[in-house]
């Protein structure tokens, strides 16, 4: 038996739930060398700005336990080199584009929203306001609802009818329900979470910090549990309102963690790094993980661990982890 | 050697290889794993990948090697040389035979060749050296002479003094504590190599400030140089975005280029060495670079005003987190050595470029770009 993988980006139906994480995978690229980039739910693509940008000095990278810090910047060649070069390479690959995008301020974000939908063939926009990696915090827009809210609305209003609009959320914030409530207020289709959270190492050798950029994101599976929990307290706010998970996601298991919190999607970031092939290895992880509990379609066990234990004991206690012949198993 | 004829233009692939052999090579590790997708496809300057410490690790970052040599047995087999220094190469030098690694390539830009037979000298810091080998198998096929010059802070950290000799028409040896051949720095003789060798093209690999000591000598005697950076990687593949360097390109730009797809073998001169480390203010997308197409003149005439970001710290749309200032030139040599860390501050500055091994035989080379320390 196949399991149904389909959901549901907002309007826009996706053959599976595992994507690429924003700024992992440039536009997908270099990952088409080790996978097929059409069998992936979609390509999230690196933020785009509207302007190129060289980013931050190096060193921008350290690794720490279970994960890593970046301190990229952003680093891109702009709105127009991705409309010209990129966008038209994912489609010509048959690959889903779901656009992430950066701006400085709302208006670069609404420029780059329609720059987006005047464009054929984007599936979705997903607008990156969140990056840690900006001169001051206050420009993190995703910190403060208010300013979440303005350039979602912004976008929202600049950005075709049939293109979904996902709001990336940082969880370095104090009550994030209070943020994704002002996203979907301000027209939100649905929400990405999380972004890295903010981090700093010190070389011990140098005595100085190691990155160039002094702070970096967090990101790797020393972050999953925090992207569960947010999730989680978003889905128990929002139901209705869709999910992309994303956070220290290495295994199929890990992605249906975030599937059972509330996710109806997936990406994968820093796992990418060390496992370019990463994603598809995912994704018949999770097809398998699915099979072995007898779930037939994925959609019934997006947000399940918010079920009360009668709903969720027969379908997904160990008990049912007994193979083809389960009771449970329908078919 | 002829295996690397077969299938050249592929590219790189990520596979289970299975560990050969570990074998202690003087200060260093040398690792055979039979993975024959990537022997076919390997040209000299290229590079492996490998995913480190299992698969509940918590070193997430792939570690990157040089590779040393590919060969025909067991159906084709890739060698790489690293140093154990780091968590990362720490496992890796406990794998024994049998041992199955995850391991992705080649990946990189490989050394170019002459056309014409010509007289090429092949510069080496550290294990730097590693990938010299395989590239003057290559220039020798071609009819080109090969003299090789290496250098270390020691004699045990001259990686393949012995095959040099053997390989090349002449090979100088130097180290700062002249143990093994003279005592001083590669760039002491460089010099004299170049006026013996009457060399044509220099191919260099090692720590950054060797790198561009050898490309401002070289400048002097008009002598092209092909140089193998290091920088600190995470993927390996091109999407992270950690191991860019300021390139300057054939249309005059430059550009924060990664080196692990744009290189690891770039054209000496075509780098800015002593912007390592920093955004140079006229790179390609620093702030204050103007773009100059049409869509830059629109947003100079309307959008992008400031005030409606919040907390009114719009200001100019293209910053990039404190970007021009960073630090100075990174120490390359004890960089990469250490993973990366203690690669800023300036230990292994221009002074001692030649062994590039300031801080405890760090002369990291190419060969272990971001990797071999971790």
């Amino acid at each position: 038996m196949a399991v149904d993988l389909r959901t549901k980006l907002g309007t826009v139906e996706l053959p599976n739930p595992i994507m690429t994480a924003s700024g992992c995978a440039g536009a997908g690229r270099e990952l088409a060398q080790f996978i097929d980039v059409s069998k992936l739910g979609a390509i999230v693509t690196k933020s785009v700005m509207l302007t190129p940008r060289s980013g931050r000095p190096t060193p921008r990278m350290a690794e720490t336990p279970s994960g890593m810090l970046n301190s990229i910047g952003l680093q891109g060649p702009g709105i127009d080199a991705f409309l010209r070069r990129d966008l038209p390479w994912l489609l010509s690959r048959g690959a889903r584009a779901v656009v992430s995008i950066a701006g400085g301020t709302v208006a670069e974000y609404a420029d780059l929203a329609g720059r987006l939908s005047d464009a054929a063939g984007v599936t979705a926009i997903e607008v990156n306001i969140s990056c840690p990696n900006v001169e001051h915090r206050g420009q993190v827009f995703a910190c403060n609802p208010d300013s979440s809210a303005a350039v979602i609305e912004a976008v929202r209003g600049r950005t075709r009818y049939d293109i979904p609009v996902f709001a990336k959320l940082s969880p370095d914030v104090t009550d994030i329900v209070s943020i994704a409530k002002a996203c979907v207020s301000a027209g939100a289709d649905g929400l990405s979470m999380i972004n890295t959270l903010l981090g700093m190492v010190i070389d011990t050798e140098t005595m100085r910090p190691h990155l160039a950029g002094l702070t970096g994101g967090l990101s790797g599976p020393a972050i999953r549990p925090i992207a569960v929990r947010c999730i989680w307290q978003v889905r128990e706010a929002l139901p209705g309102v869709p999910i992309i998970g994303m956070g220290g996601v290495r295994t199929g298991q890990d992605a249906l963690e975030l599937i059972l919190a509330g996710a109806s999607m997936v990406s994968v970031g820093t796992t990418i790094f060390h496992d370019p092939s990463g994603c598809a290895r995912i994704l018949r992880e999770l097809e398998e993980e699915l099979t072995d509990r007898g779930v037939e379609r994925l959609a019934d066990v997006v947000g399940l661990a918010h079920q009360p234990h009668a709903a969720t004991g027969r379908t997904l206690s160990p008990a049912a982890r007994v193979g083809p012949n389960s009771r449970v198993r329908r078919s | 050697m002829t295996h690397s004829e077969i299938d050249a233009q592929a590219g790189p692939v990520q596979v289970r290889g299975t560990v050969l052999t570990v074998r202690r090579v003087d200060a260093y590790y040398a690792m055979t794993l039979v993975a024959p997708a990537i022997a076919a496809r390997f040209k000299p300057g290229q590079f492996v990948t490998l995913a480190v410490g299992g698969p509940d690790t918590s070193m997430l970052l792939s570690r990157a090697f040089s590779i040393h040599d590919v060969r025909p047995d067991h159906g084709g087999t890739v060698e790489f040389v690293f140093a154990s220094r780091g968590r990362g190469t720490r496992w890796l030098a406990e794998r024994r035979a049998r041992d199955v690694l995850d391991v992705t390539g080649p990946l990189g830009k490989a050394f170019p060749l002459p056309r014409d037979p010509v007289n090429c000298l092949l510069i080496g810091g550290g294990y730097g050296s590693a990938p010299l080998f395989s590239l003057a198998g290559k220039l020798k096929e071609r009819r080109c002479e090969v003299d090789f010059l290496l250098g270390a802070g020691s004699g045990d950290r001259v990686f393949g003094a012995l095959t040099a000799r053997r390989v090349g028409r002449t090979a100088m040896i130097t180290t700062e504590d002249g143990s093994l051949g003279s005592r001083g720095l590669v760039t002491d003789l460089l010099d004299q190599a170049i006026h013996d060798g009457r060399t044509d093209v220099i191919y260099a690999c090692g720590p950054m400030p060797m790198l561009r000591q050898i490309t401002v000598l070289a400048r002097r005697y008009d002598i092209p140089v092909q140089a193998a950076v290091e920088e600190a990687m995470a993927c390996g593949i091109g999407v992270c975005m950690t191991c860019v360097l300021p390139v300057i390109g054939s249309d005059g730009i430059t550009r924060m280029s990664r080196a692990c797809v744009d290189g690891p073998v770039f054209r000496g001169e075509s780098v800015r060495w002593d912007d390592v480390g920093t955004i140079p203010f006229d790179a390609f997308g620093a702030p204050g670079w103007e773009p100059r197409s049409r869509r830059a003149a629109e947003l100079r005439n309307g959008h992008g005003r400031p005030g409606d970001s919040p907390a009114g710290s719009a200001g100019h749309a293209g910053s990039s987190g404190g970007a021009v200032s960073g630090g100075g030139p990174i120490g390359g040599g004890s960089g990469l050595g250490a993973g990366g860390r203690g690669g800023r501050g300036g230990r292994a500055s221009g002074g001692t470029a030649g062994g590039g091994s300031a801080g405890g035989g760090s002369a990291g080379g190419a060969a272990g770009r971001g990797g071999n320390g971790r």
